[in-house]
């Protein structure tokens, strides 16, 4: 029975999710070449010393991944899910100290003939043992020790990734709090978080950061006399006050239906919000103008500032914002961007690979991109949802959490709804590791997939 | 906890919904992106033409081109680290530089000035300075060059027919009915350069060129669908004898008038001297400007364009356009006799009575004003003023086509009409009926209201030599490589005066020459046919004209030469006339004493110059 297996490695494969992936890596590879297509040059798109022959090289490089992972047994991954964590943990660790720089951050291995990035591949084996533990029987994230435990499993990647001074990359660990909501973790504690996310960037959005980082300087925060006058007049805190007092309200208007005890006690807890969403707002302050360092504040306060030095810190986003911008309905045709061919916009082949799409395809094609991502998407959580194993349905919402928050950030960089912050876009971004990581990332849940009958025995 | 699956899925729809309508906001409601990605990546590159080139009628080269440089300046890219040197190099001051730089900078000054675009920093750089400062243009980013041609003349001659070209003034850019020129662009300001700028100018090329983000070239915009192809100008073939302009000038110099020499049978204008005049190389390149303004304040005025813009008494040449309306009106025969009767009109000492061809011969005024007289009251009607009316009216519209009183349509872009005064203009002076020929009677010597400009003087001898008819005279014979005129200068203009009156006219012009005013001017072998004028000039000394046709038998050139301030016409103007003449005709001069004399006549100083 077993060279049956081995001749049948396709055997239930998803195909709808490989169609997707093909199609996603051929556009990819289409629009690296459209960035350093070269009109004066005759050059062609399988030349391999431009980046679309490169990309070629890895691609074939992810197909030999692929046929690797299909014939490797299901039960592998799950086996080894630990010891691959701890490996990668420890690679993540000399990384920091062996790593080569680039760009001030210390996250590049040189392996001789290639570069990778250990922490492209820290997500995958996170992943695993993220899967391997939530889905041991008897493990259920609601209780307290199993969050605690989950959360240690994610924070030693995001401090080893933190030291290596790369923070797009740390950030990506946030996916996994959704993986976690789904297996049960209290929804408020999601509720909470967006709460705290809005309310720090409607704090910088209305405190106009711009003017703000003047009076700054003094620092006058926290030594100013009139600092807390000042801050009353924020509006953000005015409209905390209204929102608040409000709820008060409604409850002592309501009294009736309930005990004084009760009342008292909804009270208390408002007021107690109250007076830590106000803390909130001062500490974001303080945390945006004395903890975060320059480049990070930047890229922050070019968001909420568009015109800000559109030619220093502003830069990137603004010629982002231009090569997408001047895209219109159908967008200028393939090749014919003059803002992404010409190096207008920095980073082209990998982060801002989009603002090709932008400008070559218009509204109508960067449409039609978004909505296969989505699908896409909604796919792997359908998949994941049909796993009669816990591990290969955590593992299959890590990979959707994974792929949706570099959809989210990558996209969102590119039209100024985040800031900048240097992660690919899955599968369409140029270069070996991202691509290699997402395809080992996507196969070996489209590997357990395949096996979705057989439940893995053993935990 | 399967039910949060959705909520999951909703999350990924709303993000991928957020995102499609940003992008809708981006993409297709604001269009200042589109606009600052072609400020980005594309540069328009204007391909300017080859100014077509002026050639005399027998090849010789007139008008050409020279190629300078303009340095323009993108003030983005521009990195001075050491001003001093810079200035050095490029031979200006830092005090100097700085203004320039300021003036480039503000927008008021400077139009349309963009950071990201080439601003002219230094202008028409010749191809010697250039090359100075060309090997420094790398060690400064910013700094480009772009290549223009200015005009250049082969001689120092015929300027004020030639015309020249400049900076197109903000009132003509705004005043122009396509937007063809722009800020910067040249254009003809006078002259022939004017009227033929759009054969001349050619049309402009543009080319959308595609620069990455350090400025390098990068091919065609769209590959190349918007670019427009630039066609050079067409060439001219102008109608000069430059050889018979650049004598005209010689024998004029020190001299205020004007010389108009015409081939009668085309029309073409062999000679257009206006004296003083300048070289035309000055209104060219960097001291344009600088030269222009010196040569407005000359106070003998070369840039007055006299042959088409001096409205003069014509004087006794008027005579002859008197007999030939007479003629043909039939006030007077080629018979008619009348006494020099000194105490009608002066006159000088001749025999008399003559006929027309005696009275042309000795210019004799009392006979003139007998023919006027006659021509004017020929009792029509009863009243004497009324018969007058309608007499002069009659009179003055066979002198109208004879090319008096209007527009002479010379392709060069002023010219003057001249005046022979209508019914209207009298009644207008006098009141209705309340003037007759005693009121108006020195207009029978050519004196009093009429004002004639010298190109319809030369029109009248080339009208004489045809005996009745005129192609309105022009410079230019042919244009581009077919070779075509402009329909003006193909038609006839006939006169009201049929050709066998003209007889007797001649026959007196060649008795100006042979026997006459004139006789004293003869010219070896050739037979000219002339008839002198001496205007009188209320301000100073008389004016003194002469026009004239040679040969007798089929006319090759009919000339009108005017001067002023120089007295007889016999003196001045016919001797200048009959040099020109023989120039022309035998290319050889037989009289040297006589073109001394006129060379070392020297008249300035009997101008009278207005402060």
């Amino acid at each position: 029975m077993r060279s049956d297996e081995k001749i049948n490695i396709t055997n239930n494969i998803d195909w709808i999710t490989v169609g997707f992936y093909i199609l996603f890596v051929f556009l990819g590879w289409l629009n690296i070449y459209a960035v350093v297509y070269d009109p004066e040059a005759v050059s062609n798109i399988f030349d391999f010393s431009i980046n679309s022959g490169k990309q070629l090289m890895w691609i074939g490089g992810a197909f030999l991944l692929i046929v690797a992972i299909l014939v490797i047994d299901y039960k592998f991954y799950s086996t080894f899910a630990y010891i691959f964590y701890v490996i990668s943990m420890i690679i993540l660790l000399a990384t920091i100290f062996i790593g080569k720089e680039v760009n001030g951050s210390h996250s590049w291995l040189d392996l001789g003939f290639v570069r990778v990035q250990p922490a492209e591949f820290a997500k995958f084996t996170t992943a695993l043992a993220l899967a391997r533990y939530l889905g041991t029987l008897g493990v259920n994230i609601e209780r307290f020790d199993v969050m605690f435990k989950a959360g240690i499993l994610l924070l030693i990647p995001c401090a080893l990734i933190l030291l290596q001074n790369e923070t797009g990359g740390m950030l990506v660990f946030c996916a996994f709090i959704l993986v976690m909501y789904r297996e049960g973790l209290p929804g408020t504690l999601l509720l909470i978080g967006v709460s705290v996310t809005l309310l720090f960037v409607l704090t910088l959005a209305v405190g106009n950061p711009g003017q703000a980082a003047a009076t700054q300087a003094a620092g006058a925060i926290v030594h100013a006399k009139s600092g807390l006058a000042q801050y009353y007049s924020n509006p953000i805190l005015i409209g905390l006050t209204v929102l608040f007092g409000l709820f008060m309200l409604y409850f002592i208007i309501n009294r009736l239906r309930m005990t004084r005890k009760q009342l008292t006690n909804r009270l208390i807890v408002i007021l107690t919000i109250y007076v830590m969403s106000i803390g909130f707002v001062l500490a974001v302050h303080k945390i945006f103008f004395e903890v975060l360092q320059e480049h990070q504040r930047n890229r922050i306060m070019v968001l909420f500032d568009t015109e800000l030095d559109t030619q220093g810190k502003g830069y990137h986003l603004h010629q982002s914002k231009i090569a997408i911008g001047s895209g219109d309905l159908f967008g200028k045709g393939f090749l014919e961007g003059t803002q992404t061919k010409f190096d207008f916009v920095p980073e082209q082949s990998t982060d801002f690979i989009f603002c090709t799409i932008g400008e070559e395809h218009g509204w109508f094609g960067s449409t039609v991109l978004i909505a296969l991502y989505v699908l896409f998407m909604m796919r792997l959580v359908f998949l994941a949802e049909r796993q009669k194993d816990s591990f290969s349905r955590i593992y299959g919402y890590s990979v959707a959490s994974i792929i949706l928050f570099h959809f989210m950030v990558n996209i969102g960089m590119t039209i100024g709804l985040f800031p900048v912050i240097g992660i690919p876009l899955p599968f369409f971004s140029y270069g070996g590791s991202s691509l290699w990581s997402f395809t080992i990332l996507l196969f070996v849940f489209l590997k357990l997939d395949s096996h979705r009958g057989q439940v893995l025995a053993g935990h | 906890m399967q039910e949060r699956r959705f909520i999951v899925q909703a999350i990924m729809i709303a993000i991928g919904l957020i995102y499609v309508i940003r992008l809708f906001f981006l993409q297709v409601l604001d269009s200042s992106y589109k606009i600052e990605a072609e400020i980005n990546a594309i540069e328009k590159v204007v391909d300017y033409p080859y100014r077509g080139l002026i050639y005399d009628r027998h090849g010789d080269l007139l008008v050409f081109n020279t190629p300078v440089f303009d340095i323009t300046i993108v003030t983005k890219e521009f990195k001075l680290a050491d001003t001093a040197l810079f200035c050095t190099r490029f031979g200006t001051t830092p005090a100097d530089f700085k203004k320039l730089m300021s003036d480039i900078k503000n927008p008021a000054k400077n139009i349309g000035y963009s950071r990201n675009k080439p601003q002219t920093l230094f202008k028409q750089l010749s191809l010697e300075d250039f090359a100075h400062v060309q090997d420094y243009m790398q060690d400064y980013p910013g700094l480009y060059t772009q290549a223009r041609t200015v005009r250049s003349y082969t001689y120092a001659s015929a300027a004020n027919a030639l015309g020249y070209i400049g900076e197109i003034g903000p009132k003509a850019l705004k005043a122009q009915e396509s937007s063809y020129y722009k800020q910067g662009d040249y254009i003809g300001q006078s002259g022939l350069e004017l009227y033929y700028e759009k054969e001349l100018r050619g049309r402009r090329g543009v080319k959308y060129i595609m620069k990455d983000v350090h400025g390098v070239l990068k091919g065609k915009y769209r590959g190349g669908a918007y670019d427009t192809i630039s066609a050079p100008g067409e060439n001219l073939i102008s109608t000069f004898d430059i050889q018979l302009q650049q004598y005209g000038e010689k024998l004029l110099q020190n001299k205020i008038g004007c010389v108009v020499a015409i081939e009668p049978q085309t029309g073409e204008i062999l000679a257009f001297v206006s004296s003083p005049s300048y070289d035309p190389n000055l209104l060219t390149g960097r001291k344009y400007s600088a030269n222009y303004h010196e040569l407005e304040k000359d106070p003998y005025k070369p840039l007055f364009n006299r042959p088409l813009m001096a409205m003069y008494p014509p004087g006794s040449i008027f005579k002859l356009a008197q007999a030939a309306v007479a003629l043909q009106e039939g006030a007077i025969t080629d018979k008619t006799r009348f006494p020099c009767d000194k105490s009608l009109v002066n006159c000088h000492q001749h025999p008399s009575p003559q006929d027309l061809r005696g009275a042309i011969q000795w210019s004799c005024n009392p006979y003139f004003y007998m023919v006027f007289k006659k021509m004017i009251s020929r009792d029509l009607v009863q009243n004497k003023f009324k018969d007058t009316e309608i007499n002069y009216d009659e009179w003055r519209r066979n002198m109208l086509t004879m090319g008096f009183g209007q527009k002479m349509l010379v392709d060069l872009p002023s010219s003057k009409s001249g005046n022979i005064p209508s019914n209207a203009y009298y009644d207008k002076i006098y009141g209705d009926l309340h003037w007759k020929f005693s009121t108006i009677y020195s207009l029978s010597i050519g004196q009093g209201e009429i004002n004639v400009v010298p190109i319809q003087m030369a029109n009248l001898a080339a009208l004489i030599a045809n005996r009745g008819w005129y192609i309105t005279p022009h410079f230019i014979k042919s244009i581009g490589k077919d070779g075509h005129v402009l329909e003006e200068y193909k038609k006839k203009h006939v006169s009201s005066v049929e050709p066998k009156y003209f007889d007797p006219i001649i026959d007196g012009m060649a008795q100006v020459v042979l026997g006459g005013t004139a006789y004293w001017l003869q010219v070896k072998d050739i037979e000219i046919c002339g008839k002198t004028g001496t205007a009188e000039n209320p301000h100073g000394d008389d004016h003194s004209v002469y026009i004239a046709f040679a040969p007798k038998q089929s006319p090759k050139i009919a000339i009108a030469v005017y001067v002023e301030n120089a007295g007889f016409g016999a003196m001045t103007a016919a001797p200048i006339a009959h040099l020109m003449i023989e120039k022309y005709l035998k290319d050889t001069i037989t009289k040297a004493p006589l073109e001394k004399m006129i060379l070392e006549k020297n008249l300035l100083h009997k101008v009278k110059i207005k402060p």
